[in-house]
């Protein structure tokens, strides 16, 4: 054996030019599918990050129903939800450990002489637990504040660089909105895009019914973030809110409900699914490429087979079996197509970091990727290599020794 | 004693589209162990194809052949490769060595393919036995592109050796070698010859005939005269006569 990957390497050796031209279709191949599947996995793992930044095991319900598409304008517009819905889901539905009712407007609020439009969400004190918020400086508002509909809010870091300056601590500022003082009370964490694409940053947070008293005047909420206790709680906590949603709004059975219920799980199923119709474009070209090279490798390897005719003449009269000679050939085809391999994952390892630096493309290098390209790289060898080495396992030994 | 090598009324036609070619037909042959053999005739006499056949590389289209007893015609691909392995040795007139490898490896190629396998350090130790029996010990390490003709000869002899086998098939053996080269192979032949070695040779020169046991001449596909040599050369004298030709030459 260690004699057949001799005579193998030396064959390659021999016309290393060749053989490397040989592989470079492998090459591409093989740090195609790598940088293909470390940008599928990357863009994964950043999405899970923006999902998991949302908070954990999250129920969002929004009002008005969007099972029918676009026609009733999107979720939370028709405003169906209520302070006694927030009431009956805190005391009614078990495993839940915190509830918060939500309202937004965008209103321009202004400090000193600075000024910005900002998007105000409306929240009860549960929506920094359930939301993962955490606090840069200060601290959440409490359950007092809520039923007071006091004039405090907690700034995103985005909002608060705008009015006060980057890394100004804007806790015990007064800002202005709608002509009302607001004591900031917290500084909120930076948490980044969201898995859409908008900055969670550029927020103000107040208690809900400072915004709807003295802000936006509405008094119904567009959506409830819930939190339950564990994901396997989740299907009957979503089930359980669903049957008390109904009940509060009168729904009889069979009739369309007015509000809709959104799981963390949906979500980012929904934000992978547009990745994976990329990973598979990167992979069909990959695969592409692979044949090719596959292809490539047949070529030479035929064009070995009709030089060294001679050379299996003369194995083939010394008392080398067929089956000897197809396995050298075949070692040859295989060793081509795994060093291809090797240097393609090489390649796949300098090229995902630099499309992470210039295209801002994030990529992950799973290990399974580089054992699967690997061993895609040996089948090809094997597939592409077993035509040419049967042709010369099948030669006749006295053409094959009469052969110029 | 029985014979090594046993043809029987041996016919081989080839079919060349409609045409068909009747390149021996009907020879019977009896080789013994120890004889040295050669075959001679013009090219087209069928001596070649008869030569493919004592090597196991084809099979008679008719008749027998039994190679130390066994019937060649009932033989498959793999049997018939393990038989050249392990008995049969052959010498080609282009040498037939492949480049760019070592002597030695050259000389290890057919125990590459030996069943049972042989461990590399037996190889190594049979390969380089081989190449002291033709003289060629200390250009082991050499490539055939660093070897004289003879000398490249000689590996192919070393080669066919390694495996002990009982008949050493030689195809033209002195075709490339100038003539006192040839004397040289020649005098290999019948040293390894009188340790016991059967040879088989095909030459359609005289001079080189004379140095087997027997001559046996075909034509047209038929054996046309089957003798002992009288008269037979020994490499020995007959490189003393070529450096006595060489002096007068200096001398005139």
């Amino acid at each position: 054996m260690l004699a057949i990957i001799r005579t193998a390497l030396r064959a390659i050796r021999r016309n290393i030019l060749r053989s490397f031209l040989t592989m470079l279709g492998i090459i591409v191949g093989i740090s195609a599918v790598i940088v293909g599947v470390s940008m599928g996995a990357g863009a994964r793992a950043e999405v899970e990050k923006q999902i998991a930044s949302m908070g954990n095991n999250l129920v969002i319900i929004f009002s008005g129903n969007m099972s029918r598409g676009g026609v009733r304008g999107g979720f939370g517009m028709s405003g169906t939800l209520t302070e006694r819905d927030y009431e009956s889901l805190r005391r009614d539905v078990p495993g839940v450990t915190g509830v918060s009712p939500e309202v937004r407007t965008t209103v321009q609020v202004a400090a000193g002489n600075q000024n910005t439009s900002v998007s105000v969400t409306g929240v009860s004190a549960d929506y920094i637990d359930i939301r993962a918020f955490k606090f840069q400086a200060g601290e959440n508002f409490t359950q007092l504040d809520v039923q007071t509909a006091n004039k405090v809010c907690l700034i995103g870091k985005t909002t608060a660089a705008t009015l006060f300056g980057e890394g100004v601590n804007p806790v015990g500022e007064v800002i202005r909105m709608k002509n009302v003082p607001f004591t900031i009370l917290g500084w909120l964490a930076s948490k980044g895009a969201n898995a859409f694409g908008s900055d969670q940053d550029d927020v103000i947070l107040m208690p809900y019914t400072s915004a709807m008293k003295r802000l936006s005047g509405d008094t119904k909420f567009r959506s409830f973030s819930l939190q339950v206790a564990s994901p396997e709680v989740l299907p009957d906590a979503t089930n359980e809110i669903a049957s008390v949603l109904r009940q509060m709004h009168q729904i009889t059975d069979g009739k369309e409900e007015d509000f809709s219920i959104r799981t963390q799980q949906e979500m980012s199923e929904f934000a992978t699914a547009s990745n994976r119709v990329m990973t598979i474009l990167i992979s069909a070209f990959a695969g592409i490429s692979l044949v090719v090279g596959g292809i490539g490798i047949m070529n030479i390897m035929l064009v070995s087979v009709t030089e060294r005719t001679r050379e299996i003449g003369i194995r083939l009269a010394v008392g080398a079996r067929a089956r000897d000679v197809l396995r050298q050939f075949l070692l040859e085809a295989v060793l081509l197509s795994a060093v291809g391999g090797l240097l393609g994952i090489a390649c796949g390892y300098w090229l995902a970091p630099l499309l992470t630096k210039f295209a801002g493309f994030p990529t992950l290098i799973s290990q399974s990727s580089v054992i699967l390209a690997f061993t895609v790289s040996a089948i090809i060898g094997v597939v592409f290599g077993f035509f040419p080495a049967l042709k010369a396992a099948n030669l006749d030994p006295i053409e094959a020794l009469r052969y110029e | 004693m029985d014979p090594i090598i046993k043809l029987e009324n041996f016919r081989r036609t080839y079919r060349n589209g409609s045409l068909e070619v009747q390149a021996v037909r009907g020879v019977s042959l009896n080789i013994f162990p120890g004889e040295f053999v050669a075959i001679m005739g013009a090219s087209g006499s069928g001596k070649s194809t008869m030569m493919n056949t004592i090597g196991c590389l084809d099979r008679p289209t008719e008749g027998l052949y039994l190679l130390d007893g066994v019937d060649i015609g009932k033989l498959n691909r793999d049997e018939l490769a393990d038989l050249r392995n392990r008995k049969l040795g052959f010498v080609f007139q282009g040498f037939n060595l492949l480049s760019r490898t070592s002597a030695l490896e050259n000389v290890e190629l057919p125990m590459l393919y030996s069943r049972p396998p042989i461990s590399a350090g037996e190889q190594r130790a049979r390969a380089m036995k081989a190449l002291e029996m033709v003289g060629l010990a200390q250009r082991a390490d050499h490539k055939p592109n660093q070897l004289s003709g003879g000398q490249q000869q000689r590996v192919a002899i070393a080669r066919a050796l390694v495996n002990q086998p009982r008949v050493l098939l030689a195809d033209e053996p002195t075709g490339n070698l100038d003539s006192r080269t040839s004397v040289e192979v020649m005098g290999v032949f019948q040293s390894l010859n009188d340790q016991g070695i059967t040879v088989v040779m095909v030459t359609h020169e005289l001079d080189i005939a004379s140095f087997s046991k027997r001559k046996v001449v075909m034509r047209d596909g038929l054996v046309r005269s089957d003798d002992q040599v009288v008269d037979r050369s020994f490499s020995a004298d007959a490189l003393a006569r070529l450096d006595a030709e060489q002096k007068a030459v200096h001398l005139a």
